[in-house]
C-alpha cells in the first residue's frame, strides 16, 4: 500500500470514528435539554431520570468525540502537511472559532454533569444551554473549513498576493458554507435521534414500557422526524448548489458519463468506469436536469468533460449517494409510521379502548396496560424502529463519503492535489494499522460501556408494566444504551457510569 | 509586529495546558504509583480534583495547534513532517488517556476491562508528557532542519534520543508530577494529605536531580538554546529555581496552597525561559515566528478572534473553578464531586462561591421529591467539616459524572 492511499484510508477512519461520537454530542445535549426542561415545567421525576441518563451518554460521547477531534488535529498536519502549508491560513479561522466553541463546551459540560446538586434546578438547566449551542456552532466552523476545500474562495489571492487575502471573506462569504453546514448539523440531529428511538424501541420488545421510556421515544421521534423532514430540503439545496459549482462531483454522483441534455435521474445501479455505462439502474427520463436546474432538458456536464485522471472513484460516489437517498427517505416514512401510531393509540386511549396491536403478539402486558404503554405495545412499530435505528449514521456517514471521494482527486478543488499535499514520511501504513486497531478497541468498549448505563426506577412509574420475567435476575438485560437494562440492574449501571447525583 | 503578538498569545496557550493539562497528566502518574492502604482512596482523589475541569483543561492543546497552523502554516507542516512518529505517538497516548478516562470509571466497583482501562490511563498520563517534552526538546536543539525548498530532514538520535531529549521528556514528567501532588495536597486531608505530601516531596527531588543533570549536557547538546537562555533568560531561569526551592520548603513546611502557588509559577517561569531563549525561532535554527508566519490579515483575524472568545471563556472558566474548586463541602455537595476542600477559614465560603446555586439546590430538593434526592440521600458528607471521609463516599462516585 502507498503512503497516499494509507495517509487516505488514515483520516477516513480517523473522521468515520470521530463524526459517530461527534453527531451524538450534538444530538443528546438537546435530548438532554428537552428532558431537564419538560421536568422543570412539570415537576416530572421521570423527565429527570431521562436528563439524567441522556446526560451520561452525552458525557461519554463528548469525550470520546473530543479525544478523537484531538487526534485529527494533529493528524491533519501528519498526513497533510503540504495541504495545511498552503490552506492553514484559510481554514485556520473557522477552526480558531470552532477552537473556542469546542472550550466552551467543554465548560459548560463540566457545569451540567457535575452540577446537579451545586446549582440551582434552573442556573443547572441553563449551563446545558451552552453545550447544545457551542457544540452546534463546532460543526458549522468545522464544515466552514471543509467547505472552503470544496470551494476556495480567494484562494488566487492567498498565493498571489497574501496580504490582500480576506479570511473572513474566503470561510464566511463561502456560498458553500451555509448549505452545507445546515444539511450535515441536521443530519448529526436525525442520527443521534433514530439511535436513541431505537434504543427505546429495543427495550419495548424487551417489555419495558412504563411511561418514562416512551416519553423518551417520543422526544427523540419529535427531533428525528423535524430533522428528517428538512434534510430533503436542504439536500436539494446543496445538490443544487454541487450541480452549479463542483459538476464533476454532480456527475460522480449520478454515474452521468457524458454530457446530455435532458439527463435521466439514474436510482440504483453500479456504474462501470471502463465502459462508461451503468448497469441496473432504474432512468427517470429529464428528471436529473429538472432536479438540478430547474429544466427537464436543461445540460447536465458529464465526467467526458475532465480528463480520466481527473475523475473521483464514481462507483463509491454514486452508490453512497443512492445510499444516503434511501435512508433520508427511509427516516421520512418510519417517522411518519411513528406518529400515526402515537395518533392511533391516542385517539384509542380516548375512547378508553386500548389498542390491542401487541394482544395478537400474545403479549398479556399490551392489553393490561395499553394506555400507559401506549405505542410501546405496537411490536412491529418497535421492530421498525429498531430497524432504523442506524438509519441515521448511515446517511451521515454515507453523505460524508459523496462530499469528500467526490471531491478527489483534488484536496482543494482545482488548486491542490491530494497525492501532492501528502506528508514525505515514511511509515504511513503502521501508523494506519495501529490507529484503525486503536479505533477498534475503543469502539468494542464504547458499546460494552454504553449498555451498561440504563434507568433507575422513577418511582410509581414502572409496577405492573413489565413482563412477567422483569423481576428475575436471569431475565436478559437490554442490549443497550438508556432503558436497555433492566431496573434491577440499572443500579450498578448507573452508578458505574457516573453522573447520576 | 503582529507575529510576535501571535507567538505571546501561542506561548500564553501552552503555559495554561501545562499548568492545567500538566497537572491532569501529573495526576495519571500518581494514579499509575497509587500504592499502600490507601491506594484506591489516592485514585479517588484524583478521579475528582478531575472529573469537572479536565476536559477544559486538555482544550488548551488544541487552542495552541490551531492557532500554531493558522498563523505558522511552515512551522506546522515542518514539524508534522519531521515528528511524525512521536507525534503518532503523543496522539495515541492523548487518545488513549481520555477514552481511559471515561472507561474506567467505575474501577472502584468493577473488575476486568475497567482495571485494565485504568492501568492504560495512569501510562498514557505518564508517557504523554515525556514525549511532549523530548519533542520540545528536539525541536530546540536543532535535529531538525528545513531546507529553503520546504523540504525536512531529521536526525533522530540527534533530535529526540539525545540524552538531551530523554532528560527534558523526563522533567516534563517529574514536573507535571510535582504539580498534581502539590495540587492534591490541597485537596485532601489528614492521612491522604499527608500521602500526596510526600508525593510532591519526591517528585520535587526528581526535578532537581534532572534539572542538575541538564544544566551540564545542555551547553554541549543544545548550546544556542543554552547561551541564549543564559544570556537572556538568565534571571528567569534563576527564579524559577529559586521558586522551586521555596515550593519544596512550603511543601516540607505544609504550606500547601503558597506551595501551590509557588509551583505554578515555577513552571511558569521556567516554561517562559524557555520561550525566551528560543526566541524567535520556532524550530531552530531553520523557522522562525517571521520566515514561518501567515499573511497579516490571517494574524490579524487570529489577534482579534482571541480576545474575542476569550471574552466568553474567561468568565466561563471562571464560574467552573469558581463552582467546583471553592466549594465547602458541608454546603450541601455530593459525593462525587470533586474537590473536597474544606477551608476552615472561610466557613460558609462555599455558598458565597458557588452562588446562590447552592442554597437553591437544597431548596429546590422537596419539588424534586425522591429523584433528585438520590444525590442528596448519600450526598451530604455526614462527617465533620475536618478530614474528609474519603475512603467513605468514593466508591463508584469518583468515577460519576463522568
Amino acid at each position: 500500500m502507498d503512503s497516499l492511499l494509507a495517509a487516505r484510508l488514515q483520516m477516513a477512519i480517523s473522521l468515520g470514528f470521530h463524526m459517530i461520537f461527534a453527531s451524538l454530542a450534538l444530538g443528546m445535549p438537546v435530548l438532554m435539554l428537552m428532558a431537564e426542561g419538560l421536568y422543570l415545567r412539570r415537576g416530572d421525576p421521570r423527565y429527570l431520570e431521562l436528563a439524567r441518563t441522556w446526560a451520561k451518554v452525552t458525557a461519554i460521547t463528548f469525550a470520546i468525540g473530543a479525544v478523537s477531534g484531538t487526534a485529527l488535529s494533529f493528524e491533519l498536519g501528519l498526513l497533510w502537511p503540504r495541504f495545511m502549508e498552503l490552506a492553514g491560513p484559510a481554514t485556520g479561522p473557522a477552526f480558531t472559532l470552532e477552537g473556542f466553541a469546542f472550550f466552551t463546551e467543554a465548560i459548560f459540560l463540566g457545569l451540567y454533569l457535575y452540577g446537579w446538586n451545586r446549582l440551582s434546578p434552573r442556573a443547572h438547566w441553563l449551563a446545558g444551554i451552552p453545550v447544545a449551542l457551542s457544540s452546534a456552532a463546532s460543526s458549522v466552523m468545522v464544515v466552514a473549513s471543509n467547505a472552503w476545500m470544496q470551494n476556495p474562495v480567494g484562494v488566487q489571492t492567498l498565493l498571489e498576493e497574501p496580504h490582500r487575502f480576506d479570511p473572513v471573506a474566503a470561510l464566511f462569504g463561502n456560498p458553500a458554507w451555509p448549505v452545507m453546514a445546515l444539511h450535515s448539523t441536521l443530519a448529526c440531529y436525525a442520527a443521534t435521534a433514530f439511535m436513541v428511538a431505537a434504543v427505546y424501541a429495543w427495550a419495548a420488545l424487551k417489555g419495558y414500557r412504563d411511561p418514562m421510556r416512551r416519553s423518551a421515544l417520543r422526544m427523540a421521534m419529535a427531533m428525528g422526524t423535524v430533522a428528517a423532514l428538512l434534510m430533503p430540503v436542504t439536500g436539494d439545496v446543496s445538490a443544487k448548489f454541487v450541480a452549479q459549482n463542483q459538476p464533476v462531483k454532480l456527475a460522480a454522483m449520478e454515474a452521468q458519463f457524458e454530457t446530455e441534455a435532458g439527463a435521466p435521474l439514474r436510482i440504483g445501479g453500479l456504474p462501470d468506469p471502463e465502459t462508461g455505462r451503468v448497469a441496473y439502474a432504474l432512468e427517470i427520463p429529464g428528471m436529473l436536469s429538472w432536479l438540478a436546474y430547474g429544466d427537464t432538458g436543461a445540460v447536465v456536464e458529464g465526467l467526458d468533460r475532465v480528463p480520466r485522471d481527473r475523475w473521483p472513484n464514481v462507483p463509491l460516489t454514486h452508490i453512497a449517494f443512492q445510499v444516503m437517498v434511501v435512508a433520508g427517505i427511509l427516516m421520512v416514512l418510519v417517522s411518519a409510521w411513528y406518529w400515526w401510531a402515537v395518533w392511533r393509540h391516542e385517539r384509542g386511549a380516548r375512547a378508553g379502548t386500548a389498542v390491542r396491536a401487541g394482544a395478537a403478539h400474545g403479549d398479556a402486558t399490551a392489553t393490561g396496560s395499553g394506555g400507559a404503554a401506549g405505542v410501546l405495545a405496537d411490536r412491529r412499530l418497535m421492530r421498525g424502529l429498531v430497524a432504523a435505528g442506524p438509519l441515521g449514521i448511515v446517511a451521515l456517514e454515507a453523505g460524508w463519503i459523496v462530499t469528500e471521494v467526490g471531491r478527489q482527486p483534488w484536496i482543494i478543488r482545482d488548486v491542490m492535489l491530494t497525492a501532492d499535499a501528502v506528508t514525505p514520511a515514511p511509515g504511513v501504513v503502521t501508523t494506519l494499522v495501529a490507529f484503525t486497531l486503536l479505533y477498534v478497541l475503543l469502539s468494542v468498549t464504547l458499546v460494552w460501556l454504553l449498555r451498561r448505563i440504563g434507568h433507575k426506577d422513577v418511582p410509581g412509574e414502572t409496577a405492573g408494566i413489565h413482563p412477567a420475567g422483569a423481576g428475575d435476575p436471569a431475565h436478559p438485560a437490554g442490549p443497550g444504551g438508556p432503558g436497555g437494562r433492566r431496573p434491577a440492574t440499572a443500579e450498578a449501571g448507573g452508578a458505574g457510569a457516573g453522573g447520576g447525583r | 509586529m503582529p507575529e510576535t503578538v501571535v507567538a505571546v498569545v501561542l506561548m500564553l496557550a501552552l503555559t495554561a495546558y501545562a499548568v492545567l493539562g500538566g497537572a491532569d497528566f501529573g495526576g495519571g502518574v500518581w494514579d499509575l504509583l497509587a500504592r499502600g492502604p490507601r491506594a484506591e482512596a489516592q485514585r479517588q482523589a484524583i478521579a475528582r480534583a478531575m472529573g469537572p475541569v479536565w476536559e477544559a483543561n486538555h482544550v488548551w492543546l488544541i487552542f495552541a495547534l490551531v492557532l500554531l497552523f493558522t498563523a505558522f502554516p511552515r512551522a506546522y507542516s515542518s514539524l508534522g513532517v519531521a515528528l511524525f512518529v512521536p507525534f503518532h505517538l503523543v496522539l495515541a497516548g492523548i487518545v488513549l488517556r481520555g477514552a481511559a478516562f471515561v472507561f474506567r470509571a467505575p474501577a472502584a466497583t468493577a473488575a476486568g476491562p475497567q482495571r485494565a482501562w485504568a492501568s492504560v490511563f495512569g501510562a498514557a498520563s505518564t508517557i504523554t508528557p515525556f514525549l511532549l517534552g523530548a519533542t520540545l526538546a528536539a525541536v530546540s536543539s536543532g535535529g531538525i532542519r528545513v531546507a529553503p525548498d520546504g523540504s525536512v530532514s531529521t536526525n533522530a538520535l540527534h533530535a529526540w534520543f539525545s540524552p538531551f531529549s530523554l532528560l527534558v521528556g523526563a522533567l516534563a514528567v517529574a514536573l507535571f508530577a510535582y504539580l498534581a501532588a502539590v495540587y492534591l495536597a490541597v485537596e485532601t486531608r489528614g492521612a491522604l494529605q499527608e500521602d500526596f505530601r510526600r508525593r510532591a516531596l519526591g517528585a520535587g527531588i526528581a526535578v532537581a536531580v534532572l534539572a542538575g543533570a541538564l544544566l551540564p549536557l545542555a551547553p554541549r547538546t543544545a548550546p544556542h538554546l543554552w547561551e541564549l537562555v543564559s544570556e537572556r533568560g538568565r534571571v528567569l531561569v534563576a527564579t524559577g529555581a529559586a521558586l522551586a526551592l521555596l515550593s519544596g520548603w512550603l511543601v516540607w513546611r505544609r504550606y500547601f496552597l503558597l506551595a501551590r502557588v509557588t509551583a505554578v509559577a515555577e513552571v511558569v517561569v521556567l516554561l517562559w525561559g524557555w520561550a525566551l531563549g528560543q526566541w524567535p525561532y520556532l524550530i531552530y535554527p531553520d523557522v522562525t515566528v517571521f520566515n514561518a508566519a501567515a499573511p497579516d490579515p490571517i494574524l490579524r483575524f487570529a489577534l482579534w478572534a482571541t480576545p474575542a472568545g476569550l471574552l466568553i471563556l474567561i468568565p466561563s472558566l471562571w464560574l467552573l473553578f469558581a463552582v467546583f474548586k471553592g466549594e465547602n463541602p458541608q454546603a450541601g455537595e455530593p459525593p462525587g464531586a470533586l474537590d473536597p476542600r474544606t477551608n476552615p477559614a472561610r466557613p460558609g465560603a462555599g455558598i458565597a462561591a458557588g452562588s446562590p446555586a447552592a442554597g437553591a439546590a437544597t431548596a429546590g430538593q422537596p419539588t424534586a421529591g425522591p429523584v433528585r434526592g438520590d444525590g442528596g440521600g448519600r450526598g451530604r458528607p455526614a462527617g465533620p467539616a475536618g478530614p474528609r471521609p474519603l475512603g467513605q463516599d468514593g466508591g463508584p462516585d469518583g468515577a460519576r459524572g463522568t
